[in-house]
């Protein structure tokens, strides 16, 4: 297998984990590799809350009228579940993780435009957090993760404003992460590195930063309305003060919707890297892939009012919105389209981050094509706020992001650690995943088309088989995630030494030493060559077969 | 629905199959083995971006029919006002009598359910009958059904609504017209009637010393108003229907009627959304009266209902 590194592999002397030590030396760095890892470090934290509280939901829902928790207290574990994990996971997972330790290695950058700003943008994190933990500790929150007025600005009695506050003030950090972004994509590309060379990785990445930009003002403003109605009664969305309720959706949603492009386009991205690698050949149409993360990026903002469609709003407000919103699905089609057509005729292994990127495209299949059945208004009537809609955006969020995201963990580890993890105990992990989320999702595509509704602490009994199956299955999901968290931990220390290129990958990150020096690069590399472009490497020691490939990339798209 | 599954199916089954045979069929042979470069082909993306964007938009059109069809409620409907507040259901039959997490409706009739909320948003679900409707606080929001057949069906809340949003539902009980009727009478309860409790609000709330019938007053008649089209002071119109009417009586001045000075309070706070939806029904009794020549404030082309 190419996976055993040849015996001569050892540690570079220096590189950025030894360039300095002590607690200083971290939580002052400017380096985006390590911060990268502070990142790492906390939405883990977050994501372990998040996935605690998921726990007990799916404890609680294994009998019609749940004996673990007051229906209070279940009201606040699906809320402070959604914001642990929306807020302070999945939208800062990939990009403030990954895209943070990525990006200036994949263009040929020493680091990102604003050291500073990087560093400034994870201490917003951590406040904005420490403000949510408060109000998960002080009695917590139980409005839902969509805050809907005016049931969070007047009627929750649980603590509603420094959970605002928090979620407020961490918007800031994702609008400087996505600032910093751009920028360093924009004029710190090495030389040679073109637009259409750039990986797919920071395309994605590119157009998730634009929506960190356009969009996260809105919500931050949002929630400093509801925020003010509820401290100061100011009516903005409470129809007894002269407000509207509705008006809070649409400004919520229209960063909210958006928000789930945040979560999936970066998830692409890993993919993206990892299908031509494992296949190793070019990928198939490079410019579509990437025109299509543009493309949801900006239709993505058209879109918002199809999670309105029975709130009363005009119908044909209704017919433009789901009219986009089948729109928003063909460039996801695109992408999964081209996926696939890399498999064919290449070179393809069964290393983990591969099974990780083909359960992604598995799962993100399912979770696009039951968008389909949401964004049909006729339809939309009876699945709207029931298990149907949990079950599909926990298929985009979980079974798209995150396997994109443990995915990418694996694929970039070796560059990150320096280290392979365990290989054969990560397939039997990956494959435990794709079963687990299988079993505790589909079920509820059933049960949402049956009628069980939303955020109900009891249901009635005939739903119960289902909701075992999908605590049956949420249990092999939870062991799919704790194993990584263990080995993963573990290789860090005792796995196998890398080098610099274990896969061969084609990319830049590839070329420099792993883990890579504080400046990434001896000298600022200069690029040649094509993206993913296995045929015309010599250097990494592949047999090329066939015809050399002369033509560019995007050449005959 | 069919169509829908049918194609997901189809290509859920397609891309899948194609992952999973050139998974096994282009394995790596030997370690230092690389793919065939293919770059691309752009008829092969044109036919992708073509073939769904159209069966997407044959999608959007199925649905697009449906939800017009279900937002427009037929003429002949029987209207049944529904009232949510945390965490209950309340119904009120034409008649005036009411329900609580309850409703009767009969077999074979168009059913309107008129929505309205106390508190927070709710959401009204029928799964039985593929209907449901937000209740949203400030807004009347309207769902219509034709019960097909008799029996009890679940009904519940969709929209998280707080502590004991789980709890917030019950039962449609669909009986035969007869049997209907029977039940109607047999529990009817001459003070609930809307109409006659509406009547006994508007002398209360002295409504009715400036709304004289006979358009004098120093306030608009209100014969005739309900459905007419009433003339406003900026010049525009507005049909005098349920949402209007709440509007007028919470917050006088967002609409003037042409000729009439701002002197009306405001009834915020004053009047629960039972009471409010009493008074709409006197008012819409007036309907039947016949319209002063002057001081309706109703816009002269459309006349009376």
């Amino acid at each position: 297998m190419s996976l055993t590194p040849s015996p001569g592999h050892e540690l570079p002397s220096e590189h950025y984990l030894n360039a300095t030590y002590g607690i200083r030396s971290w939580l002052l760095t400017t380096d985006h590799k390590r911060i990268a890892l502070l990142y790492l470090a906390s939405v883990t934290f977050f994501f372990f809350i998040g996935g605690t509280f998921a726990t007990m939901i799916r404890i609680h829902l294994l009998t019609p009228n749940g004996y673990l928790v007051t229906p209070e207290n279940y009201n606040k574990l699906f809320t402070m579940h959604g914001v642990a994990m929306i807020f302070f996971f999945l939208i800062p997972s990939i990009p403030a993780v990954l895209g943070n330790f990525l990006i200036p290695l994949m263009i040929g950058a020493k680091d990102l435009a604003f050291p500073k700003i990087n560093l400034l943008s994870w201490y917003i994190y951590l406040v904005g957090g420490g403000f949510v933990l408060y109000s998960f500790s002080t009695g917590g929150l139980d409005t839902g993760w969509t805050f809907y007025t005016p049931l969070s600005s007047v009627y929750s009695n649980s603590a509603v404003t420094p959970a605002v506050l928090g979620v407020f003030i961490n918007g800031f950090s994702s609008i400087l992460t996505g600032l910093n972004f751009i920028v360093t994509i924009h004029t710190m590309r090495a030389p040679g590195m073109t637009w259409f060379r750039l990986p797919l990785f920071v395309w994605a990445h590119y157009a998730t930063s634009i929506i960190f930009i356009l969009g996260t003002p809105v919500i931050a403003i949002t929630l400093l309305l509801a925020g003010l109605e509820r401290m100061f009664h100011l009516g903005f969305f409470n129809p007894v003060l002269g407000g509207d309720p509705i008006l809070f959706q649409h400004l919520f949603w229209f960063y909210s919707h958006p928000a789930v492009y945040i979560m999936i386009l970066p998830a692409m991205g890993v993919i993206s890297e990892i299908i031509p690698t494992f296949s190793r050949k070019t990928i198939f149409g490079y410019t579509f892939i990437a025109g299509s993360s543009i493309a949801i990026a900006v239709i993505g903002f058209f879109v918002w009012a199809h999670h309105m469609f029975l709130t009363g709003q005009s119908p044909y407000a209704a017919l433009t919105f789901s009219l986009l919103s089948y729109l928003v699905a063909i460039p996801s089609a695109v992408k999964v389209f081209n996926w696939t057509s890399t498999l064919y005729k290449g070179s393809i292994s069964y290393d983990t981050p591969m099974l990780y990127a083909l359960g992604f495209i598995g799962l993100f299949l399912i979770g696009g094509l039951t968008g389909l059945f949401l964004a049909c208004l006729g339809l939309d009537i009876h699945i709207h706020d029931t298990y149907f809609v949990v079950a599909h955006f926990h298929y985009i969020m979980v079974g798209g992001a995150v396997m994109g995201y443990v995915g990418g963990l694996h694929f970039w580890w070796p560059k990150i650690t320096g280290r392979l993890y365990p290989e054969s105990l990560a397939r039997i992990a990956a494959v435990t995943l794709f079963v687990g989320f299988n079993l505790t999702f589909f079920p509820q595509f059933i049960l949402g088309y049956l009628g069980m509704p939303r955020r109900y602490h009891s249901y009635p009994p005939e739903f119960q088989v289902l909701n075992v199956m999908s605590t049956a299955g949420a249990s092999i999901l939870a062991l799919g995630y704790l194993l990584p968290m263990i080995y993963l931990v573990w290789s860090m220390r005792y796995g196998k030494v890398a080098g610099r290129n274990p896969w061969p990958a084609t990319g830049l990150e590839w070329q420099t030493d792993s883990p890579p020096l504080t400046e990434n690069f001896d000298v600022t590399p200069e690029v040649t060559w094509e993206p993913y472009d296995y045929n015309n490497r010599p250097e990494l020691g592949l047999a090329v077969t066939g015809e050399p490939s002369l033509a560019p990339a995007h050449g005959d798209d | 629905m069919v169509y829908i599954t049918a194609v997901c199916v189809f290509f859920a089954v397609a891309i899948t199959t194609a992952i999973v045979l050139f998974f096994f069929k282009y394995h790596r042979k030997s370690a230092d083995d690389i793919g065939v470069p293919i770059h691309g082909d752009s008829r092969l993306e044109a036919a992708w971006l073509v073939i769904p964007a159209i069966l997407a938009l044959t999608m959007f059109a199925g649905g697009a029919v449906v939800y017009v069809d279900y937002r427009r409620a037929p003429l002949d409907t029987l209207d049944i006002y529904v009232i949510g507040k945390q965490w209950m259901w309340k119904a009120q039959q034409p008649t005036g009598l009411r329900e609580i997490n309850e409703l009767h409706v009969p077999v074979g009739r168009n059913v309107k359910l008129i929505l309205a909320s106390e508190d927070v948003i709710h959401d009204f679900s029928v799964p039985a009958f593929r209907v449901k409707m937000d209740v949203v606080p400030g807004h009347y929001n309207t769902m219509w059904f034709r019960p097909t057949k008799a029996g009890r069906y679940h009904f519940f809340c969709s929209q998280y609504c707080g502590t004991n949003h789980a709890l917030m539902g019950g039962w449609v009980t669909v009986m035969d017209p007869s049997d209907y009727a029977a039940w109607l009478s047999g529990s009817s309860d001459a003070n609930a009637n809307p109409v006659v409790a509406g009547e006994k609000l508007f002398a209360e709330k002295a409504c009715n010393t400036c709304h004289l019938s006979d358009g004098k007053g120093r306030a608009p008649s209100l014969n005739g108003l309900y459905g007419a089209k009433v003339l406003l002071a900026d010049g525009s119109t507005v049909t005098a229907d349920d949402a209007y009417i709440r509007e007028s009586i919470l917050d006088p001045k967002a609409k003037i009627v042409a000729g009439y000075q701002p002197l009306m309070p405001t009834f915020q706070g004053q009047l629960t959304e039972e009471e409010i939806l009493s008074l709409t029904a006197y008012i819409k009794s007036l309907g039947a009266q016949p319209v002063p020549a002057t001081g309706a404030g109703i816009a002269p082309a459309t006349g009376k209902k």
